[in-house]
């Protein structure tokens, strides 16, 4: 069985080239990827920061629990089911919502699913701090949003940072069950083009290196703030030069 | 890196390198077994039952070309099962793991470059499934409305060319399978659902409500479904063609059609009532082994 390049330059049928609608592919991967890794990274820290809020309050309680049910709803539904919950079924309860294009569902249900992740790792990394950090930011007088501005997320983001990257590389991933809702990303390309062209070998092997050259890229990108941000001596060991 | 580098090199050449048994009646007459590709759910061209167990048309067709294949090397064989999908079967094919692929692959000149086919033995037509209500008649009416395919078809593709050819725009939705597109027109996403005849004739009798939707308007297009073997191997596709045109020629071809396509079949005992359509009796009365190609330029 030899490797053959050459259809990648066939017209597909409608006037472009199948090299063409893989990069169209691509962005739309990457599109997706990245709406909902903006939806995951503003939910997943509202519902984080959320849950670790003094319970000294009834609001706060209040705001707590909310977020608990919002985490565990997220995080304890297979992926595919939520983005098929998205798509058939929240439109039989609310028929406005069949209007909405499927780039907008896929988008919000992979950034719930990824919010709720996100939102675990920020409370770790807040409940990681030592307790005097919060209680020495109040003593100063700062309000609770103060010491969360000022003191623990600055300290939680550095701490989260590691973990942050790998979701991060995972949402580009999990992107892939857009085809699911008639997204034409790159999992869709590979399984429509392996039958056009019967060159199954090669179509997922340029897609499979497309995807690891994207979620390495992220990495990279991630990896290189992650040193920008350190603060030097402080909790995270310096893990670029191979620790301390 | 050089061994990670090689390593690399070595898994890329391993199609090239792998065994490519071509002589098909050599290696089950010194093994003793066949490898029989099938497919989970074709319509009843091949599907199963669970267990194990794979029958129709396409499969029955096969298990006679076997019968003959142990008459002439005077050998009982073991049949051995293997579920492909549209993804892998090709290259099972090629590679020797599938010895003959009883499912429900589209004769066409890309394939022939790799595999070789049996006679056709049907031809499908590609059609247009609505509700009964949607005042769709044909591909005329589709022109602006959202129409339903199933990623990884050929219909996707016609829809493409047709779209160009004629200036016309459909709003495509893919389904990941035929179910999936199928419950895109239940559920008013799409106003209709393109696919091959029998695959919609299937949904259609299992749906809830099965009068709510018919099929309308013109074929499409026709594809001749065959048989597939491996390729540069003379002997074999000469057994299975001679096989299959003693079928047709004793009318046995067109009793198992009906047994399949007319009669109630397993599991659940429905009827699909779709009776051989005139393209697929042509490609019985003249058995032929053309590509798709061959057939658009009628």
């Amino acid at each position: 069985m030899l490797l053959d390049w050459r259809f990648f330059l066939d017209d597909d049928g409608s006037g472009r080239t199948y090299l063409e609608w893989l990069l169209a592919a691509w962005g739309w991967t990457f599109s997706v990827a990245f709406c909902a890794w903006l939806v995951a990274l503003v939910l997943g820290g509202a519902m984080g920061i959320l849950r670790t809020l003094p319970p000294d309050k009834r609001i706060n309680r209040g705001l707590i629990h909310l977020s608990c049910y919002g985490v565990e709803l997220f995080r304890n539904i297979p992926l595919l089911v939520q983005i098929f919950m998205w798509y058939f079924v929240l439109p039989k309860i609310f028929p406005a919502m069949q209007a909405l294009p499927s780039f907008l569902l896929v988008v919000l249900g992979l950034g719930c699913f990824t919010a709720a992740r996100m939102a675990e790792m920020l409370r770790a990394g807040i409940q990681a701090l030592p307790r005097g950090q919060r209680d020495a930011a109040l003593a100063l007088g700062f309000s609770t949003w103060q010491s969360y501005r000022y003191v623990l997320l600055p300290l939680a983001l550095r701490t989260v940072w590691p973990p942050l990257t790998s979701e991060t590389m995972n949402v580009l991933k999990n992107s892939s069950v857009a085809f699911a809702v008639s997204i034409a990303e790159l999992t869709m390309y590979a399984m429509q083009v392996q039958e056009e062209t019967s060159r199954g070998m090669e179509v997922y092997l340029v897609v499979t290196a497309l995807y690891t050259v994207t979620a390495f890229s992220v990495n990279r990108v991630m990896a290189y703030f992650e040193k920008k941000i350190q603060i030097p001596g402080f909790a995270v060991p310096d893990s670029a030069n191979g620790g301390p | 890196m050089n061994k990670f580098r090689a390593g690399l090199l070595a898994a890329l050449c391993m199609g090239g390198a792998g065994a490519q048994t071509t002589d098909t009646i050599a290696k089950a007459k010194s093994s003793g077994e066949i490898t029989m590709g099938v497919r989970d759910a074709s319509g009843a061209l091949s599907y199963t039952l669970g267990d194990g167990q794979f029958v129709g048309f396409h499969v029955d067709i096969c298990h006679r070309i076997i019968a003959q294949l142990e008459k002439q090397i005077g050998k009982k064989l073991t049949i051995k099962y293997l579920s492909v999908t549209s993804q892998n079967r090709v290259p099972l094919t090629q590679n020797g793991t599938v010895d003959i692929e009883c499912g429900s692959t589209t004769n066409n000149e890309a394939r022939q470059k790799q595999v070789a086919f049996a006679f056709t033995t049907y031809v499908e037509e590609v059609r247009i499934a609505t509700k009964v209500n949607s005042g769709v008649l044909g591909i005329a009416q589709l022109n602006g409305r959202n129409v339903a395919t199933t990623t990884g078809t050929t219909s996707v593709q016609w829809l493409r060319k047709h779209e160009r050819a004629t200036g016309m725009d459909f709003k495509e939705v893919f389904g990941k399978d035929h179910a999936d597109s199928f419950l895109l027109m239940e559920s008013g996403r799409a106003d209709a659902f393109v696919m091959d005849y029998q695959i919609l004739a299937g949904l259609i009798a299992s749906a809830k409500a099965p009068a709510d939707y018919k099929v309308v308007g013109e074929v499409l297009s026709v594809e001749p479904i065959a048989i597939m073997l491996r390729k540069d191997d003379p002997a074999f596709k000469k057994l299975a063609d001679d096989t299959i045109a003693s079928m047709a020629k004793s009318g046995e071809l067109a009793k198992t059609y009906d047994k399949w396509f007319m009669q109630a079949i397993p599991p659940k005992n429905i009827k699909l009532n779709l009776p051989a359509s005139e393209s697929t009796k042509n490609a019985w009365a003249h058995l032929n082994d053309k590509p798709v190609e061959a057939y658009a330029k009628k």
